[in-house]
């Protein structure tokens, strides 16, 4: 029987293969798409390119909440990243990128949408526009991590002969793949739509934000550069020689002036009466955001969300066992000034050493910054119209601590048992608690369900914002002498921050502009790059265990490990002082090592590979 | 039948498993990073060279990393090495090698060798001296400047270390206590103290040594590290 069964399948199969059909080896595939199909048909080039765009290099972003803790702007509140805080230095290889594949298909892309005249004209030319955008922005992500790299503009094809000598070349100066950035942009400005309403793909706005950036990253290694004489390449390879700042400066401040004068766009201000929930909106308001040049959106329904808020909401209110993953640093707090210009570290106690007593936890921290509150979740204030519950313990009568080792953990106090420690902690080791005390608040999801695993968030990451320009402005301006102009810039943004006094001209300096950008930017991808720019990266994060800074204001203080403020409730019935807030400055036990940014971090490590199949590439100073 | 395919398994791993036919690497070549044949002291785990052995398809270098008291080993093969202190690894300036004027040193591995790389350190810490009283130690030292000419460069800071173990430098510490390099009154005679805070368990000694931060070069330079009795 099986062998009848056999015969009949070869039968069939024989007859199968000779029936007579001449197309046999022509068929059109069913399963893909032909570049001649595809080049045709504006909707499959949108496909394509959408895929192009998804591939745009990030390195914080909101689908990473762990980088934030890198530095010393958060803390790491999960177990497995704890060792952020343990490691002192970081690797050569850190933030390393070497992304010729995606190089190459935009190449291709590029090619391949010159030709496409079955499109029509100004479809084309967008497209074409858009691909170089996203190929001048590879280049400008690894300029900045690596230095002056290799600049291929066509999609290489290798001869298989043996000889790939043809395939490699050299590194280009830093200088040149800056220039070629700035080139780029001015080139494809006039195909790009003037419309502020795009916001996830290029348009007029977003090339002049780009070329600001660019020209404001090469002035400034121009000039702050010549600090670090031994962060350079003979080369030139690492380096822009200080003669070249001015030129950069002023293209800065050209295309950022550029962009400011169009009118296009405005700082986000539809809640004027709460300036704090006002910038907290303009990172998660979708409709019509006048603010926002550019964005990596997402959509709920669609596969496509992230999972910031699901990740970091504040335990207490968390809509899963889940949050609370990264905790802003005290360091961070701090640094967001006084209503009155000034600087102040927080109190926590008298000259005499005696706690200093509040009302309430929010006391300690009024008066401050606006953008305090939109960017952390203090103790004693809200989330999704919810009060965090945070607080370390209470203090007795003698000073010692009652407290517990879980969420609203509980013990007995006075004689009855009682809460001691917040639904929210701050519990030392306890991960998902606010163990600095703070929760991060910039990108929260205030929707119902984003802090659901099945829903999750559809909040976009914006990658470049109108505010940041006018501070790309103010820097430029400044650095070329011009401080009046750079007052009226930072001023802007100040002003929409609740900073009623306007800075005079006279106020700017460089630890100003330092100081604006550490606090309007804060977990928004912008502080590693602002550091290895400024040459401050050594100095601020040294290596050594320094104590917390008392001067917030200097941009050279260093700042190399996580400290916490933990509020207490005291517990000492029949005194003025019972159930008054006092607070405690604490390192979490978990930041053991403090972090050193070695001058082979500037530029980070080709690989060997890298190196070993195209030798023309020469090796980073310093590694 | 699964006994039958179970002895072809076993006769075909065993088949498989054929005598590695590369010995292991047996040849140590081990010195010092010296300055007039004195011993260059650096951070542990800090400071490198590099050992290149060309004929092999990819060229990449062994790091071999130099030890606390500027020594260092590496297990190789024979067969013939380019030796390269990189640019801005260590305290010191690299000397030109005398055959081949560059900053690659021939090295020919037969057999174990030792030698000692010599270079030129900016600074070097001599006659370090501790003592203690009670919990207090107290360092002395002598700040002697190499390098005069026009490559010469300031100090920064000196800072003595105190650590539980025999590993002691920045990251590696207990306590520290800085002096900055303009706060020096005599380079022949500088002089740190510092309290050690109690340790547990308890331990009847540390382990201290001076180090100095030079202006513009990230690895520090030592003294030697001194074992005190508290």
């Amino acid at each position: 029987m099986r062998t009848y069964g056999f015969y009949i399948l070869l039968i069939l199969t024989l007859f199968g293969c000779v029936k007579s059909n001449d197309n046999f080896l022509d068929r059109a595939p069913s399963n893909i798409l032909l570049d001649e199909q595809v080049w045709k048909d504006e909707v499959l080039v949108l496909s394509v390119i959408a895929n192009l765009y998804d591939r745009y290099p990030d390195y914080q972003t909101i689908e990473n909440w762990s980088e934030f803790a890198a530095f010393d702007e958060a803390f790491a509140s999960e177990s497995g990243q704890y060792g952020r805080h343990k490691n002192q230095q970081y690797s050569y290889g850190s933030w390393g990128y070497w992304d010729y594949g995606y190089i190459r298909e935009l190449n291709l892309f590029i090619e391949k949408c010159g030709k496409a005249n079955l499109l029509k004209p100004e479809v084309r030319d967008r497209f074409l526009a858009e691909a170089r955008f996203l190929r001048a922005n590879v280049y400008f992500e690894l300029v900045k991590r690596m230095g002056g790299v290799p600049l291929v503009l066509e999609p290489l094809t290798y001869d298989y002969k043996g000889d790939p000598g043809a395939l490699q070349r050299p590194r280009q100066k830093e200088s040149e793949i800056y220039d070629f950035v700035i080139r780029e942009m001015d080139a494809i400005m006039p195909a790009l739509p003037d419309d502020a309403n795009i916001k996830s793909r290029a348009t007029k706005g977003l090339v002049l934000a780009t070329k600001a950036r660019a020209a404001l990253y090469a002035a400034s290694i121009a000039k702050y550069g010549a600090t670090t004489p031994q962060v350079s390449l003979p080369g030139g390879e690492v380096g822009i020689p200080a003669s070249m700042a001015d030129g950069y400066y002023k293209t800065a401040l050209a295309a950022a002036q550029q962009l400011i004068n169009s009118g296009k766009y405005a700082l986000y201000n539809k809640k004027p009466d709460n300036r704090s929930e006002n910038f907290a909106a303009l990172f998660y308001d979708k409709g019509g955001n006048p603010e926002v040049i550019f964005v990596k959106d997402f959509k709920l329904q669609s596969g496509k969300v992230q999972e910031w808020t699901l990740a970091n909401q504040p335990r207490s209110l968390a809509e899963e066992q889940q949050g609370g993953r990264l905790n802003p640093s005290l360091n961070l707090v701090q640094s967001f000034e006084k209503l009155d210009n000034t600087f102040a570290p927080y109190a926590t106690n008298t000259p005499g050493g005696d706690y200093i007593y509040y009302d309430k936890p929010e006391d300690m921290f009024a008066g401050r910054d606006a953008r305090l509150a939109g960017t952390v979740i203090l103790p004693g204030t809200e989330f999704k119209s919810k009060k965090v519950d945070i607080w370390a313990g209470y203090i007795l009568k003698d000073g010692s601590i009652v407290t517990a080792n879980n969420f609203g953990g509980q013990a007995v106090v006075g004689g009855n048992r009682i809460q001691v420690v917040g639904f929210d902690g701050p519990i030392d080791n306890l991960e998902f608690s606010a163990q600095t005390g703070f929760y991060v608040r910039k990108y929260q999801d205030p929707a119902v369900g984003s802090g659901r695993i099945g829903t999750k968030s559809e909040v976009w990451w914006v990658r470049y914002r109108y505010a940041e320009v006018l501070l790309n402005a103010a820097e430029a301006a400044f650095e070329l002498g011009d401080k009046n102009t750079a007052a009226g810039y930072l001023n802007q943004v100040r002003a929409r921050a609740g900073l009623t006094i306007p800075l005079a001209p006279g106020d700017i300096t460089f630890d100003r502009i330092v100081h604006e950008r550490k606090v309007e930017l804060a977990f928004e991808g912008h502080q590693l790059w602002d550091m290895k720019r400024w040459r401050l990266a050594h100095i601020v994060w040294d290596g050594l265990s320094t104590d917390l800074t008392i001067h917030p204001e200097s941009a050279r203080s260093t700042s190399t490990r996580v400290f916490g403020l933990l509020p207490y409730r005291i517990y000492n019935p029949g005194t003025p002082q019972d159930g008054k807030w006092v607070f405690k400055k604490v390192i979490p036990s978990n930041v053991t090592s403090a972090h050193q940014f070695r001058l082979g971090n500037y530029y980070s490590f080709i690989g060997d590979d890298i190196r070993n199949n195209n030798p023309l590439v020469i090796k980073n100073p310093n590694q | 039948m699964r006994n039958n395919l179970f002895i072809i398994i076993i006769v075909l791993l065993a088949a498989s498993c054929k005598k590695d036919n590369y010995p292991a690497p047996g040849t140590t070549f081990k010195g010092r990073i010296t300055y007039q044949g004195e011993a260059v002291n650096v951070s542990h785990g800090e400071v490198f060279f590099e050992l290149w052995e060309s004929g092999w398809g990819k060229r990449t270098p062994i790091n071999v990393a130099v030890a606390q008291d500027g020594s260092f080993s590496s297990l190789l093969f024979d067969g013939n090495y380019q030796l390269v202190l990189p640019k801005g690894q260590g305290p010191y300036l690299t000397l030109p090698d005398a055959a081949s004027h560059t900053d690659t040193t021939l090295l020919q591995l037969k057999g174990d060798r030792t030698m000692d790389i010599e270079v030129l350190p900016y600074y070097m810490v001599r006659n370090a001296k501790v003592s203690a009283t009670g919990r207090q130690v107290t360092a002395n030292c002598k700040l002697e400047k190499i390098i005069t000419d026009t490559r010469a460069k300031n100090v920064e800071r000196v800072t003595l270390y105190v650590n539980r173990t025999q590993f002691v430098d920045g990251i590696n510490n207990i306590v520290t206590q800085s002096m900055n390099g303009g706060d020096i009154q005599d380079p022949g005679n500088v002089t740190l103290l510092v309290n050690v805070p109690a340790v547990n368990p308890v331990q009847s000694s540390v382990f201290v040594r001076v180090g100095v931060k030079i202006e513009g070069v990230e690895d520090m330079i030592f003294s030697p590290v001194i074992e005190q009795k508290l």
